[in-house]
């Protein structure tokens, strides 16, 4: 556990707690918006620097614009109401601990395979977490990724830009429609 | 001699860092590369905004500060003491927050914006072996990146502000800024695609090699580089809100935009942020398309490369402030037609000419037939969406109140 990871992780973690906590709904995109930089870093700091960079790029540039414009033009001007408890709430974290122990129980078991592909089955018994990492790991260059995305995975690459153009025609046609209707 | 003016500040730099101890001379190096490049852009801010003001005013007939020159004296030195001044002044001024404000946003929203473009210098290479990091596999994506973190601050700053015309200037900003980028990332994808790789170091080495034995191969002298060059120049103008995209924080429309609110030296950094985005962004055009640090012929190689990079940025930066005293300011719809229906249909044209350029070179045609091909190819869409621009300007109708 480096110390850069320590802070990065509690970064990301307390910030997403912010996220979920806070009352006013802008301070919560904008801990979001922190929470997605943290995993870019974590992201940086596993050398995978081309989806590090593209998690700023796409999530902080233009996901957490989204939300918050949404937000904005939604309910924005609203005092910040308090928090209500909800009567559903012991629900939510039932549901929460499942999705995490089925989160956790999957990288455990990943972390496991890989460790027996490698052949490093001295330090299978210590904590997974505090395993040092394979000694094998590829580094993937952008333009192996480039070369992957176009010949094997070309299709689910053609399928993704046919539904951002639904979405975008989706968002035109709604928008127009407005438009004709104030008239 | 020549080569060793060029690596002048590379080889300073080396000899500085080897005054310290052993453990410390990481640290040192680091610190050594953030806070020259820090030093010239600040100093560099404060100049061109007097050059700025001074242009601009002969541009409208008239002369400009010329009062300020060294503090405390009476030498005037044509009033290029003024940014001094006005650093002073901001400094001093009072900081007043509205009371209605959302103090913590209000407080980060000009940090937001000035860490992400200061980050934006670390990749670009200013000289031979003169860049601060080196990112073989995604350089050119960082500074995409961190361009693309700034957005959020100008949020910021709109909102916490709790003014309607900060609301309203923020949202156009942004709007602008994200309906621009699209022609930004397209045209230098043009140059991604033509030299295999996203390293600004190695797409500046690309254009350092010769063609007909003294013509220095820039991408500006191709067709898709002399069209892309052109729309990176005007996303760049709307990305840093130059003039005449200027209307998110036009004065005589919005006050003052998303800063309305600010003032002191919060108001200095949203300046400051602004205006080392603008050098950013010229800095990311000379190294794509410009050639870096590179001189157009051989035979002027001699003079150092920091040099060459630095002219081609001061041009670059006269050319935006004489656009900016030149031409008038769009209005909100027109920005955006001219981005979404223009600006990226000849950037989508540009890339298919790059590609059309790259497989007639592997054909063999000859560098003419290239030339003439390609610009016939980027000719008709051009004029074509003009024209389709036209067709919609129809007889001005007038509305009056009854």
């Amino acid at each position: 556990m480096t110390w850069p990871f320590a802070l990065l992780a509690g970064l990301t973690a307390g910030s997403a707690i912010a996220a979920m906590t806070l009352r006013n709904l802008v301070h919560c995109a904008l801990c979001l918006a922190l929470t997605f930089a943290g995993l870019a870093g974590l992201f940086l700091q596993l050398n995978a620097e081309f989806v590090g960079l593209v998690q700023i790029l796409v999530y902080i540039g233009a996901v957490a614009i989204l939300i918050v414009f949404a937000i904005l033009l939604t309910r924005g001007a609203e005092p910040p109401s308090p928090a209500p408890i909800a009567t559903a709430t012991p629900w939510g974290v039932g549901i929460a601990i499942a999705a995490f122990v089925t989160m956790a129980g999957a990288v455990i078991k990943s972390l496991e395979i890989g460790r027996s592909l490698v052949g490093t089955t001295a330090q299978a018994d210590a904590l997974p977490a505090f395993a040092p990492p394979s000694p094998a790991a590829p580094t993937v260059s952008v333009k192996a990724l480039g070369e992957r995305l176009m010949g094997d995975y070309v299709l689910p690459l053609e399928v993704l830009g046919l539904l951002l153009t639904v979405a975008m025609i989706g968002a035109v046609i709604i928008a127009m429609q407005e438009k004709k209707s104030s008239q | 001699m020549g080569n060793s003016l060029d690596q002048i500040f590379v080889t300073a730099k080396q000899v500085a860092v080897g005054w310290f101890p052993g453990a410390l001379q990481p640290w040192a190096s680091i610190l050594l590369s953030i806070g020259p490049i820090i030093g010239v852009f600040a100093l560099l801010f404060g100049i061109v905004t007097v050059i700025e003001r001074k242009a601009l005013a002969r541009i409208q007939n008239r002369i400009g500060p010329n009062r300020v020159g060294v503090p405390l004296t009476n030498i005037r030195l044509f009033g290029f003491g003024q940014w001094v001044a006005d650093g002073l002044k901001m400094l001093t001024k009072e900081d007043i927050v509205p009371r209605a404000a959302d103090r913590v946003v209000h407080f980060l929203a000009p940090l937001a914006l000035v860490i992400p473009v200061m980050l934006a210098f670390a990749v670009l290479p200013f000289g031979r072996n003169m860049v601060a990091l080196d990112l073989p596999e995604t350089g050119l994506l960082f500074v995409f990146a961190v361009g693309a973190a700034t957005e959020l601050s100008v949020f910021m700053a709109g909102w916490s502000s709790r003014n309607k015309y900060s609301l309203l200037g923020a949202m156009r900003a942004i709007a602008q800024m994200i309906a621009y980028e699209v022609p930004l990332i397209l045209s230098s994808l043009t140059v991604v695609m033509l030299a295999g790789s996203l390293s600004l170091v190695s797409i500046v080495a690309r254009q350092e090699q010769v063609l007909w034995g003294f013509l220095h191969q820039w991408h500006v002298f191709t067709p898709w580089g002399l069209v892309g060059f052109l729309l990176f120049l005007v996303a760049a103008a709307a990305e840093s809100n130059r003039t005449p995209f200027d209307l998110p924080e036009a004065e005589s429309e919005l006050i003052a935009g998303y800063f309305t609110e600010y003032s002191g030296f919060k108001f200095a950094l949203f300046f400051l942020g602004e205006y080392l985005g603008l050098f950013a962004i010229c800095g990311l055009g000379i190294t794509l398309f410009l050639g870096g640090w590179t001189a157009p012929v051989t035979f002027l190689d001699f003079i150092p490369s920091w040099l060459w990079f630095f002219g081609k940025l001061f041009a670059l930066l006269a050319l935006f402030i004489w656009a900016r005293g030149t031409i008038p300011r769009l209005r909100t719809d027109q920005l955006m037609n001219f981005a979404w229906k223009f600006l990226l249909p000849m950037a989508l044209a540009n890339v298919l000419v790059a590609g059309i350029w790259h497989f007639t070179f592997r054909e063999g045609w000859t560098f003419s037939a290239r030339w003439v091909v390609c610009a016939a190819l980027l000719i008709a869409p051009y004029w074509l969406l003009g024209r389709g621009f036209q067709t919609r300007v129809g007889r001005r109708e007038y509305r009056y109140a009854d």
